[in-house]
């Protein structure tokens, strides 16, 4: 097996543009390390000829000289963007059949830089759910496994697939979307960095849609540095997506030095939560004593509205789904359910659905339903959307502070095992998502890091959250943070 | 908290089809997430304004003319059945 899909997405744009080795053979070496990674279950499409005609393509614009920063590099793809005659299914038995006809302007921004498509990615269906086990696919599969323990992991979700993906060194880095968790916890599950942007940095549009008001598309990558560059070219202002903002394009990668003198973290105490494992705690506050020693000064602060986060979430999310999702009804495109002679169309749209829609989606679905329906609205929706105002406000007032980026730890726990939730109540799954759902609730940008192995050797990760639009500070501190942990563990190939 | 019968009507505003046999097991599920949402009511929300807009942006305006049109076929080459130019759906009106 080649060792060149192992190379991180900085050292190989290096070694492209040196011609140590042409993008073709980059591809072709990925392609066959997706092709051996069956048991990951990381890609539910692979688009070989694409791939192969964008290498060719990188490979006479390296010739030439100037190529940008990901030319000649293979990515892969959540199954959550539409992709220009490739397969996007979102996951779900709804969509089977899908082939859009448009590429979502984020993948336009990656293959105009010359990126390599080589394949969709598992995700839980739609992008709900903390483990991809709610997938059509089945689900995806950590390179991880406990020491000594052969039992399969999740490598976290929605961007399940991603996170493998990476990990397993499949491809150079990926996409993921984030609504309230699905970038960061996966990469905190599998070792990798994952950045969740400022709502407005990368345009929605092309990407199938949960939560409107907190979906984000942002990479998966390898290394501080590597999701800086991918972060760098998928975002950027889009009018075909109304709350894309209107900002110029940013170079991520340009000003990251790790030197945090002058700079102050904030630590909140809220997110101490009961029952956390000792070696999250510890994990933390290490992390915070290394923010120290590279010239930070850390301060404690409240973030008072931290336990009302998730439950806000959990009834703004599934409103926003319920109607985002009401387009899938067997006319317009995907999967149409059997009805008999003397049935009409509502139960062609509910058979449809019962039949297309797996369990958690839903159930999303019906609670969004309830939530938004008449008598119902003003206690839970409005009342939520209230809550959100404050939880934002908590934001507001620590960076008026002074704050610059907030330390937490990235999940309350290490990756579990697959099945191992499964009799447990959807309420402990929505556990998953405590550290991370603030931050989509107050449309900040965060960035999981990898810090450190728990006990049983399975890697764990570190949150920061940075002000609004200043991801490259935030990065800045990530890449403090990976130079003092020095993580460099990788899962030992089983696969 | 949701009964049977509030769960029956909840399915069928979300178009989705539900057995009456599943319809307990839905409505304790449903319950259940509700009750976890149930917290919200402890937080004093008095003369707070409820978010619309998480990032302080005006709605961009654009001018009103056609951009895109007159992909027909692109439009209905993933619909499950179509016919002649429309989508095709199973009989609407007696």
């Amino acid at each position: 097996m080649s060792e060149l899909p192992r190379l991180t997405l900085a050292r190989a744009r290096d070694g492209l543009r040196a011609r140590e080795f042409s993008a073709m053979e980059l591809t072709e070496a990925c392609l066959e390390a997706v092709d051996a990674a069956g048991a990951l279950n990381a890609f539910c499409a692979v688009t070989a000829d694409r791939a192969r005609a964008q290498a060719r393509a990188a490979d006479a614009r390296l010739a030439q000289g100037e190529a940008p920063d990901l030319c000649g590099a293979p990515l892969g793809i959540k199954d959550l963007f539409c992709t220009e005659g490739a397969p996007a299914q979102a996951a779900s038995r709804i969509l089977e059949g899908f082939t859009p006809p448009y590429e979502s302007t984020v993948t336009a921004r990656l293959w105009e830089r010359g990126a390599v498509c080589l394949g969709k990615l598992n995700m839980d269906e739609f992008a709900m759910g903390s483990s991809n086990e709610h997938s059509v696919y089945g689900p995806a599969v950590s390179p991880w496994r406990r020491a000594g323990d052969a039992a399969p992991l999740t490598p976290g979700g929605s961007s399940g697939g991603s996170a493998a993906a990476v990990a397993a060194d499949l491809c150079l880095g990926a996409t993921g979307t984030d609504t309230g968790g699905s970038i960061r916890q996966p990469a905190a599950f599998t070792g990798i960095v994952g950045v969740k942007p400022t709502y407005g940095r990368c345009s929605r549009w092309g990407i199938v849609a949960f939560a409107s008001s907190l979906d984000q598309a942002g990479p998966l990558a390898k290394t501080v540095t590597d999701a800086a560059i991918l972060l760098s070219a998928m975002a950027g202002h889009d009018p075909k997506d109304s709350t894309s903002a209107p900002r110029s394009d940013e170079d991520f990668a340009a000003g990251l030095s790790g030197d945090l003198r002058g700079r102050r973290i904030g630590v909140p105490r809220e997110y101490r939560v009961e029952g956390m494992p000792a070696e999250i705690e510890a994990l933390w506050a290490r992390g915070a004593e290394m923010l120290r020693d590279a010239g930070a000064e850390i301060v404690e602060i409240g973030l008072p509205h931290t336990r009302y986060a998730l439950p806000a979430y959990y009834v703004i999310a599934p409103a926003e789904a319920s109607s985002n999702l009401a387009r899938y009804d067997g006319v317009r495109y995907g999967r149409r359910a059997r009805i008999g002679a003397n049935e009409g169309v509502t139960a062609m749209y509910e058979r449809t659905r019962a039949e297309g829609f797996g369990r958690e989606v839903q159930r999303r679905v019906m609670i969004g339903t309830y939530v938004l329906s008449a008598g119902y609205y003003d206690a839970y929706y409005l009342r939520a959307q209230k809550v959100r105002t404050l939880i934002k406000r908590d934001f507001e007032a620590a960076f008026a502070d002074g704050v610059d980026a907030i330390l937490t730890p990235a999940t309350p726990s290490a990756a579990f095992g697959i099945g191992e939730m499964a009799d447990a109540d959807p309420v402990r799954m929505y556990l998953n998502d405590v550290f991370t759902v603030t931050v989509n609730l107050a449309g900040l940008p965060g960035v999981s890091v990898p810090a450190g192995l728990d006990a049983a050797g399975l890697p764990l990760g570190l949150q920061v959250i940075g002000r609004p639009w200043d991801e490259a500070g935030m990065l800045d501190v990530a890449f403090a943070l990976e130079r003092a942990c020095g993580f460099v563990a990788k899962p030992e190939r089983w696969w | 908290m949701i009964d049977e019968a509030t769960a029956r009507r909840v399915a069928h505003l979300a178009r989705i089809e539900v057995a009456e046999a599943d319809l307990g097991r839905v409505a304790a599920e449903l319950s259940g997430i509700l009750g976890f949402m149930e917290q919200l009511g402890e937080v004093d929300v008095d003369g707070v304004e409820p978010m619309t807009s998480v990032t302080p942006m005006a709605a961009p305006l654009r001018a009103d003319r056609v951009t895109e049109g007159g992909e027909r076929d692109r439009v209905l080459a993933n619909a499950p059945d179509a016919r002649r130019g429309f989508f095709a759906v199973p009989k609407v009106v007696e």
